[in-house]
């Protein structure tokens, strides 16, 4: 076989590859589906505000409910503590210019 | 048209011998430029999908939440204010939310205590996230311990572990009756930790926010989209880590295409010289080094982007859960639904795979127009 076939018999399949795995994300995924289904239902019923992602510190495990300070809670100018909060970035709130 | 692809194939089986003569430092570039891809292809994917999931899953998230603030932070909020906001035109529910943190010296995890529930559970007993229920290794039936503020362990019966497929939003969940978190807590009647509304027209929110604020000045609403926007600027590209990781790989593509620019090794510039004294044209030359960047380069964004593709969404993103979990002792399991934008993919493609291309190129170029003589001898 030639060495261009080859090439481009490889690129061609991981090509179709990619396309299939995009395009079997659309339509297949059944269970990640109903966790989301399953984590909007409970969001709505308990009325929940945000995603259990970071439960280290408090103001990353609810980041959108956190005050500005707490990431800096000791004092305005101490290091942040957790590993998240570099993750994390403060929240923009009601009537904060953007 | 048969003799153009003819001549594009003799001319990429001539770039594939070229490269797999230097296969050791090919094959080595390859597997770097692939890992790069890799890397920023699956920040991408996994923000992207995460971004998307807390948009879907927060939807049902209250309309308006309203904390007290006291010197900058929140504090409890007097239910006095919920009759007052319920009286403003368009809230259709005021819900006072009563909730907080425990942490489990045990465990040494954080847990979300929450008087809530669907029913809520009845004194003595709660209903707890898969997280806990992992971290403290139980099941339905069996007791956990929460220390009061008094400083006396209270025993809680677990009524039922609430579903794993709900584990983003509920991992660190405990459920409790609202009279048994006030004894934990020693919480204040009359007060709550926030206030939860629904409001029956979106379009309203703004201004029954805007509302809240100046009836209460020590009130801090929250809108529903300002809860969905947190998310959006966490996992921006601005955010933190991910800014970081992105710039550590825009480097190396600027590394790799610095090492292409700058110069052809002369073994390279002996073989130009070769190549153009048998007869092959500026042309023919600057065709083979296009070809050279482009089977490197494209399979290196093909590999990358499907490496990436499965370890996001088939492995959810294991290789980021270090990163993710930080001291956190806690972390939920969950699976993302795949979503990938083609606008990104093709962002991707175009930062990967054409800067390293053109940079193979411009050297070859001047490589080339240069005497054959002169090039074999340099």
């Amino acid at each position: 076989m030639r060495k261009s076939t080859a090439f481009l018999l490889f690129t061609l399949g991981n090509a179709i590859l990619l396309v299939l795995l995009l395009w079997s994300g659309r339509y297949a995924s059944g269970e990640a589906r109903a966790m989301r289904e399953a984590s909007r239902i409970l969001v709505q019923k308990l009325q929940l505000t945000d995603l259990c992602l970071f439960t280290e510190a408090r103001y990353t495990r609810h980041p959108s409910m956190a005050d500005l300070h707490s990431a800096f809670q000791d004092h305005p100018l101490a290091l942040e503590h957790f590993p998240s909060g570099s993750l994390a970035a403060p929240p923009r709130f009601h009537g904060e210019r953007r | 048209m048969n003799r153009s692809v003819e001549r594009h194939r003799n001319i990429l089986d001539f770039a594939l011998s070229s490269l797999l003569r230097r296969k050791g430092k090919n094959v080595s570039l390859w597997v770097m430029y692939t890992l790069v891809v890799f890397l920023i292809a699956a920040i991408v994917f996994y923000t992207h999908a995460l971004k998307r999931e807390a948009a879907l899953i927060l939807q049902g998230a209250p309309d308006i939440v309203v904390q007290k603030m006291v010197a900058g932070r929140h504090d409890l909020v007097p239910v006095g204010y919920a009759e007052k906001i319920a009286a403003i035109r368009g809230v259709t529910a005021v819900r006072p939310r009563l909730w907080g943190y425990y942490y489990d010296p045990i465990a040494g995890a954080n847990y979300t205590l929450m008087a809530s529930g669907d029913p809520p559970p009845g004194p003595g007993a709660a209903d707890i996230g898969s997280g806990v229920a992992r971290t403290l290794r139980v099941a339905e039936g069996d007791f956990i311990p929460i220390r009061a503020v008094a400083g006396a362990p209270t025993l809680f019966q677990v009524r039922k572990v609430l579903p794993y497929a709900s584990e983003l939003a509920s991992s660190d969940l405990i459920l409790l009756s609202e009279g048994d978190l006030r004894a934990l807590f020693d919480f204040p009647h009359g007060f709550a930790t926030d206030l939860a509304l629904t409001v029956g027209n979106p379009a309203e929110r703004a201004t029954i926010a805007a509302k809240i604020a100046a009836q209460f000045p020590d009130s801090r609403p929250i809108l529903n989209s300002e809860i969905l926007r947190t998310y959006d600027s966490i996992f921006d590209w601005r955010g933190g880590m991910m800014v970081v990781m992105l710039g550590v790989a825009v480097f190396s593509f600027v590394i790799f295409a610095w090492d292409k620019a700058t110069g052809l090794s002369a073994e390279e510039r002996k073989e130009i010289g070769i190549l153009k004294s048998v007869g092959w044209e500026t042309g023919d030359v600057l065709l083979l080094k296009f070809w050279e960047g482009a089977v490197v380069s494209l399979a290196a964004f093909l590999c990358g982007v499907i490496l990436a593709y499965v370890q996001v969404f088939f492995f959810s993103a294991s290789l980021f859960e270090p990163a993710l979990k930080g001291w956190a002792v806690l972390y939920p399991r969950f699976k993302l639904v795949p979503d990938v934008d083609p606008y990104q993919l093709a962002v991707l493609f175009f930062l990967t795979v054409v800067p390293y291309t053109v940079a193979t190129i411009i050297p070859s170029w001047r490589a080339a127009t240069v005497d054959p003589d002169a090039a074999m001898r340099s």
